[in-house]
Parts: structure tokens; sequence; C-alpha cells
């Protein structure tokens, strides 16, 4: 099938206006080229193709529940994100070019910056880059545009992937980026000080780490500043229901993964990232940013700003080569922050850590050992006494998802991390922890 | 409207999370963190507050929308159907690389598989990845698995060339991957300078970066000269597939000589825009690049799938897992759903609609580049201009007839741009009608430009001050 209107007599109408006999006459400016399609077939109807798509959903062979966290979490989302995120006038819309027939998403854009802002404690964002990652790395550029130094200083306890993703960013430019081993598990503070010299531009962090363990940086920060070194950190945005904010440490960047505000797994996108930084730096910032301004009656009205950084006018010379942004994505986080308002999002944030606390507990008596020295947020290390694959496969055979084994990213073959949300149950809890029981 | 912050009042909520079935602990004080603003509001206050902010948009699914270069085509409701099938909403990607588990996530894999094929086989290529969340971050990793691929070769090449007609992302992506770029001008047909090129090109050019058709619409006549003449020096051919919806089943990118392609399947193929996002931008490589692709990548082996997620020589992560997921799925299906001759006819139609509209209209506006056009056409208004209508107030003119403007002052080399694609999706009747408008923009632009200054008058604001905005500077409430 196909989705475009004409009859035959338009079509015929329409050649006669545009002079030529048929349609294949407009494609002669293109060589002609015989394309031999095998793989793609004769087209469908919406029913066949719908069933197709059931037919492949089928084949993924669901756990009944599971414990993975590192980065991408499972959190209920209210029905009302949804809702709105699918109305049309949202979701069929383009970037907003065009004030006057924008305002729906540049207002939205504009309170979900304001939100992103006061969650972090942070002045200025944008509206929204690709995710976490690729947020964390666009930090990691602009301090190197805003300092003109160097070298980079990356704590090795921020999330491996997103690491990942820096190096990629910078193996093709003049940059020294320097990665610190961690203490164990964690964050070798003293280490990082030392490296921490006036080349450096940047120093990267994830607080809590890819671990789950919170510290307060504030002390490191100030030390930083001391020799013009500005700190990005990577954060968990429900975590700041409750945590101490990059605001507060006096973080200069802050960056996140945006996926668990409202937006489900997907099985790895789309999700979104944020970037949030100080005022000062708003014109080192990539991405699309909207603004407050007045229009000719003197009436509020909101519109996309600072243009002058971006691709499509200074391009080459552009803050980044980002153009689109993840919109809907970030409507989604506003409404779910909207939705939870002030006091949910703490509550939220207790009962995600109270629920590992427990689990912690039930480990703990079970006789295995917590790696974490630090306080943990709703995720943390558990060590056993045999090989964590082993633990893993004998509740994947329970249809059980046992975290993600830290051997996957070089850690201990013995260390799993696991990671507690508000949908897990006590009783699933308990559950885990008799099956582990009898195994060990 | 005011702010949902406003509108907030202290002990009101919306939603209510479930009772806590476990003890609650306080979190320690001195990790704790200060108070946190969010609004205030019930479930009705929520609704009410985000439809009539809807309202204020125009959207594909209540406009015409014919924004150039963007191709905001309608999208079949069965697409968003689909991406909410749970066992793929709620699947995480972690199972990819977790012992055993490939099994728990094997129909997401052949989804990614069977979509990676046909990509290849609509684009000419031989391998391809869907992990670029964005078709300029598709051109960032394609870049780098070129930079990468000289540097594999010990070939130290410093630049890479782009047309002064290109999109603005692929000089930023060229020199976000640390090339110099070099801009060639467009000849007298829109297409680009072949003698100009011969003389920039030598061994220090990676790359060519061409979309064809390119920005002015026009398909590039001399692409195969210009593919030989790039690889004659050792430099690779890079595809940037915005527009690849003007030639989808008529000719392939890898049959004229690219090397390397990123396609905006959100455009070309059916995905919502979603007020500027999330898109994808997956990458197609001939095979001599196999290697370099980014990881994770979906490889087919015999009869099985495999995760690779280690790989000496790949660029390495350019997302965490497999990009836009969901993006990918709607693609996939659309392009299922048209098959063969959809596709083909697809982008007939495209076309046809644009050369009628370019048609129907050079009478009354200045058609720079006089020729056939692809999807769609670029108008000069700066006789208009001269006269006291700009194509500024051309769009706004068109917002109060209902419709979403074309995009104007790009591409940047036609001066008041005015670049209007219709889409295949759009009916005879939708494209005289806003035909119908412009000619009535025309003759008032003659007969009394100044009244154009009072315009938009049907929106909620009219002419908001950009340079204030700019400059006072309110990004949060």
């Amino acid at each position: 099938m196909n989705f475009c209107p004409h009859t035959q007599e338009d079509i015929k109408e329409m050649c006669s206006v545009c002079n030529v006999n048929e349609v294949d006459d407009l494609f002669k400016d293109l060589p002609v080229e015989e394309i031999n399609f095998k793989k793609l077939g004769k087209g469908i109807s919406e029913h066949e193709g719908y069933n197709h798509i059931l037919d492949l959903a089928k084949k993924n062979n669901l756990i009944s529940y599971h414990f993975i966290g590192a980065g991408l979490y499972d959190h209920i989302i209210p029905s009302v994100v949804d809702f709105v995120a699918s109305r049309s006038e949202f979701y069929t819309a383009y970037t907003p070019y065009q004030p006057e027939c924008s305002q729906g998403t540049l207002q939205a854009l504009f309170e979900y910056q304001t939100a992103i802002c006061n969650l972090t404690d942070l002045e200025v964002t944008n509206a929204s880059l690709y995710d976490g990652g690729t947020a964390l790395a666009e930090a990691v550029l602009m301090s190197l545009r805003i300092t003109r130094r160097e070298k980079i200083i990356m704590d090795k306890s921020v999330n491996p992937i997103y690491r990942n993703i820096v190096k990629t960013y910078l193996k093709f430019l003049p940059y020294e980026l320097i990665e610190v081993e961690t203490n164990g598990i964690e964050p070798d503070f003293d280490k990082i000080k030392f490296m921490l010299d006036s080349d450096v531009a940047c120093f990267v962090f994830q607080n809590p780490t890819f671990y789950g363990s919170v510290h307060d940086w504030t002390e490191l920060v100030n030390f930083a500043h001391e020799k013009g070194i500005l700190a990005v950190s990577s954060v968990y945005p429900i975590s700041l229901g409750i945590v101490k904010t990059p605001g507060q440490m006096g973080v200069d960047i802050a960056t996140g993964e945006g996926q668990s505000l409202g937006n489900p797994l997907s099985f790895g996108g789309p999700y979104f990232g944020f970037l949030v930084t100080k005022k000062a730096y708003i014109r080192n910032m990539p991405g699309r940013i909207v603004g407050e301004t007045l229009d000719r009656n003197n009436k509020k009205a909101y519109v996309l700003t600072l243009q002058a950084r971006e691709q499509h006018i200074k391009r080459h010379r552009a803050t980044s080569n980002i153009c689109s942004n993840e919109g809907l994505c970030a409507l989604r986080a506003l409404v779910y922050l909207c939705s939870l308002g002030k006091n949910g999002l703490k509550e939220l944030a207790q009962i995600n850590f109270s629920k590992s606390e427990y689990m912690k507990k039930k480990l703990i008596e079970l006789g295995l050992n917590i790696k974490n020295n630090a306080t943990t947020f709703n995720e943390f290390v558990v060590e056993f006494n045999k090989p964590a694959k082993e633990i893993f496969l004998a509740l994947l055979s329970k249809n059980i998802a046992f975290g993600v084994p830290l051997y996957l990213f070089g850690g201990s073959e013995k260390d799993i991390l696991i990671n507690i949300t508000e949908k897990m149950s006590k009783e699933k809890i308990d559950n885990v922890c008799s099956i582990l029981e009898a195994m060990l | 409207m005011k702010l949902i912050f406003e509108e907030s009042k202290s002990g009101r909520k919306s939603f209510n999370l479930p009772e806590s079935d476990v003890n609650l602990k306080d979190f320690p004080g001195e990790l704790s963190r200060s108070e946190l603003n969010l609004p205030e509001v019930s479930e009705l206050d929520l609704i009410r507050h985000f439809i009539n902010l809807s309202r204020l948009n125009f959207s594909v699914d209540t406009q015409f929308y014919p924004l150039g270069s963007c191709t905001m085509k309608y999208n079949p409701k069965i697409l968003e159907k689909a991406a909410n099938i749970p066992e793929f909403l709620n699947l995480h990607p972690f199972l990819s690389i977790l012992p055993d588990s490939i099994d728990r996530c094997k129909g997401a894999l052949e989804l990614i598989s069977d979509f990676q094929d046909i990509l290849c086989e609509i684009t000419g290529m031989d391998y391809a990845t869907i992990n670029p969340m964005a078709g300029a971050h598709g051109e960032l990793t394609g870049i780098m698995i070129i930079s990468s691929y000289h540097k594999s070769r010990n070939s130290k090449r410093t630049k890479v060339i782009v047309p002064d007609s290109s999109h603005g992302t692929n000089p930023a992506s060229a020199s976000m991957v640390g090339y110099e770029v070099v801009t060639i001008p467009s000849n007298s047909e829109g297409e680009m300078d072949v003698d100009e090129l011969k003389k920039h090109l030598d061994t220090d050019v990676a790359a060519v970066m061409m979309t064809c058709p390119n920005t002015l619409g026009l398909f590039e006549k001399n692409i195969k000269e210009i593919s030989d003449l790039a690889h004659s020096v050792g430099a690779l051919m890079y595809y940037d597939g915005a527009n690849l919806n003007a030639i989808m089943g008529k000719v392939r990118p890898g049959d004229l000589g690219f090397d390397v392609i990123h396609v905006n399947v959100h455009k070309t193929f059916g995905t919502p825009h979603g007020g500027g996002g999330p898109g994808a931008g997956p990458v197609g490589v001939k095979k001599f690049l196999e290697d370099f692709l980014p990881i994770p990548r979906v490889k087919r082996e015999g009869d099985s799938l495999v995760v690779v997620s280690n790989s000496d020589k790949s660029i390495g992560h350019i997302s965490s897992f497999f990009g836009n997921f969901a993006v990918i799925l709607k693609a996939y299906l659309y392009i299922k759903l048209l098959g063969t001759e959809g596709i083909k006819y697809s982008a007939e139609m495209a076309v046809l609609n644009a050369n009628y509209v370019m048609n129907r209209l050079k009478g009354y506006l200045k058609l720079p580049y006089d020729r056939t056009c692809m999807h769609e056409c670029v108008f000069s208004l700066s006789e208009m201009a001269k006269k006291g209508a700009s194509a500024l107030d051309f769009a706004k003119f068109l917002i109060d007839r209902g419709f979403h403007p074309p995009t104007i002052y790009f591409p940047l080399i036609v001066k008041e741009a005015f670049m209007i694609e219709p889409t295949e999706t759009e009916s005879k009747e939708t494209l005289d009608k806003f035909i119908g408008a412009i000619i009535d923009a025309v003759k008032l632009a003659e007969q009394n430009p100044v009244a154009f200054k009072e315009l938009p008058k049907t929106t909620v604001i009219s002419r908001p001050d950009e340079t204030k905005a700019a400059k006072d500077l309110v990004v949060k409430a």
C-alpha cells in the first residue's frame, strides 16, 4: 500500500501542468539503473504489517522481572504522559522555526527547561540532546571550548558506556583524555585531585556513580575551580528527588540520561539527554534553546534563541553539529515531572532508596558482601563467593534477570550490579533472596 | 497562556504512587538536596494545560506543512500502535549483552537485522548500523568511519569538501571530527562546480560530502563524474540522505559511487517529528568499511544473530545501544507497508507534487534555477523583498491562511529563499489551495506591501522580538 491520494485523473492533469507525458519524465536527470529488490517484497496492508510486528514481538521471550539498571531504569509512567505526548499537535509538528504557529511546543520546552534547571539547581539548559552519553561528550567538548585547555580527567566510576562515547567523540581531536582508576569500586578522590593541574579543562564524574554510590563532590569541585578547571558531572535525574544536586555542589556542567523521566525502555530508545550549566556558559552550550520575549503587541512569547551559535548559521564554526533534539521525549519528561510534582519526586526517590536498602539488608543477612563503602541510591554492587555468571544464569532459568554482572565491563567475575525501583515489590525481593539462599 | 509553574497551588497533586511495602528510610541529611520547585497541580489542571498548549501548534495532522528539506509527510497511525507493543516497549537493551539473554530480545534483534538489510537494498550499501540518533549524528558517525579508514591505511588527510548548498550540519560534522572544511561554489545550474572541485581535490581530501538531490531540490547530474574524481585521489564519497525520499526506488546512492550514507529515516520513511525529534540517522557503508562501524552491532552469522560488542577497528560507541530503536521500528514497518512498488511510487508522487507547485507558481515567483526539480522547489523572493514584502512576510501571510510556511532563508545561496516541499501524501486540492494563497500574497505584495507587516493576525502572538530574546536571555521561569 502507499499513502498517496492522487487519482489517475489528478496525475494526468498535474503532468500536463508540468509539461510532461508521464511522471517518469520528471526523473530524466537520474541515470537509469535497474534496481533488483530481493529482500523487500510487495507492499502489505496495515493489518498484515501489524501482525508481522506482533510476531516479532512474541519472539522476545520476556523475563518475568528484572534487576537491571546500569543507567536505564524501569519506572512507573503516569498515564497522562502517554496521553499528552500522543496528542497530534505535539507529535506531528517540527522544530519550532515559526514561533507564531509553534507556541505550544515552544512554551512546553520553556517549561521543560525550567523544570530541568530546578531539578539540578543550575541556571540554563537547552531543549534536550540525544541521550545521556552524548550529552556528557558534548559537555566535555564545551569545557574544552570554554577553557581552551587540552586535557580531560575522567573518573572510572562513570558509566563505562558513557566513557566509551566520550572516547569516541574525542579520539579524532587533538586532546588528551586520562581516566582515573577507582579505589575498589569507589572514586579515588586523592588520585583525581593529584591529576588536577592547570592544563586540565575539566574533570568528569558521575553521581550516583555507575555502581550506585552517592558522594558529596563539593570539596573536589572547589579545589578544581581554584585551578580554573571545570567540573562536569553526569547525574541520574530520579536521584535528584532526594540527593544533593549538581548546583549545590558547584558543578559547572551537569548532564544526564532523561529516560527514567517518563520514557519507556524501548530497547535503547528514543531517550533524551539533558545538559545544564551556568548562565556564563550559555553561548558555548550546544543545541536548541527556547527563550522568552515580547511580541509586537507586548504579549509574552517564546522563540528559539541564540541561533547564531548553531550549525545552520555558523556552519563549521558552530558549537556542535546538533540539529534534531529529542523534543517529544523532553515533553514526556516535563509532563512526568509535573505529574509527580514537588513532593511526588521526593517521595518516589525515597521509596527507591528504601527498597534497595531493604534488599541490601536481605543480601547481607545471606552473608553476602555489599561492595559500596558509600551510601547508595537505588543501585549497589553485591559480591558473591562464586562466579556471578553462574548466579545470573541460574536465576535467568527462573525467568529473573538478576542485574548486570560486572565482568561485562571489565569488573570482578564475582560482582553483580543490582537495581531496585519503585516497581519492584517486597514479595519479589523476598522471593529472589530465598532462591539465592538455596543456591549459596 | 500561563506557565504550569504559575498554575501551581501548594498541596495539589496529580499522581499517586503505590504505597511502599517496605519501611521508608531517611536519606542521610548531609547528602540530601535543597527544596525542589516543581508544579503542584491536579490531573485535570495538568491535562487542560497541555491540551490547550497543543492547540497553539500547527502540525501535519492539522495543517499543510510544506517545510522544505524537513519532509513533513503524513505518518500512518498504525506505526504508533506497533511501537507501543509491550514486548518492545518494556524491553531493556542490556538483554542484548547479558549472558545467554540474546533469546530474550530475539524479535528486536531480528527486526534490526532485517531493517539493516532492507536499508542496504534501498541505498545500494553492504552493511548498516541503526545506532546514530539523528541525521547529523549519522553524519558524525559516517565521517568518523571515514577518518578511521584513512588512519588504518596510514593516510593523513585533513580536509573535507562540501558544496555551498549543503546543510549546515555537513561542515559542522566534519569539523567535529577535526577536519578543515573546504566549500565549493555551485554553478549556474545549481550544481557543484566540477572545475572548482578539481582545483581542491588532492590527497589531503578525506571525503566529499554531497546531498543528492541537493538542497536546491536538484539532482546533481555530474554525480558519477564527481565520485570518480574523488576516488581517483583516494577520497571517499559521503551521501547526506536527508533527501533520499526523492529518489528511493529510482536510483541508489551506492550505485552512484557513494561509500558512506546516512538516512534521515524519520523523513524518508515514517516517524512523526515530535517538535524537533526524536529522529534517527542509520548509516550504511560499502563492504570495505564494515569493520569501522560503531558498536554494539547486530550481525547475521549463518542462521543466527550475534551482537558484536567489541571490535578493534570500530569507531566505538556513538550511542549507548541501538539508537532510537522505536523510530527504527516505525521506519521498518512503513517500508514493509509500502513494499518495492510503494517506495518507488512515493518518490514519484513527491516529485510530481513539487513540480506541480513549481510550475503553477513560476509565473508569479522568481525561480533561480528553472529546471525539473525533485521533491522540493526553491524560489527567490528577492524582487518581492525590494518592493517591501520579504520571505518572512510571505511566511507570516501563509500562517494566517492556515498553512505552515515553507522553509525560508535556506539554502543560503538563494536570496530570500522560499523552499517548498509538498511531500507525496498531500492531495491536489490541498496544493491548489496553497498555490492560491501564494498567488494572493503576490498580489498583496504588489498592491500593498505594508499590509504584510501587520501579519499574522490570527495567532496568539505575532512577530515576537527575537533580538530581545537573545539580548535579555530569559530561558527559564
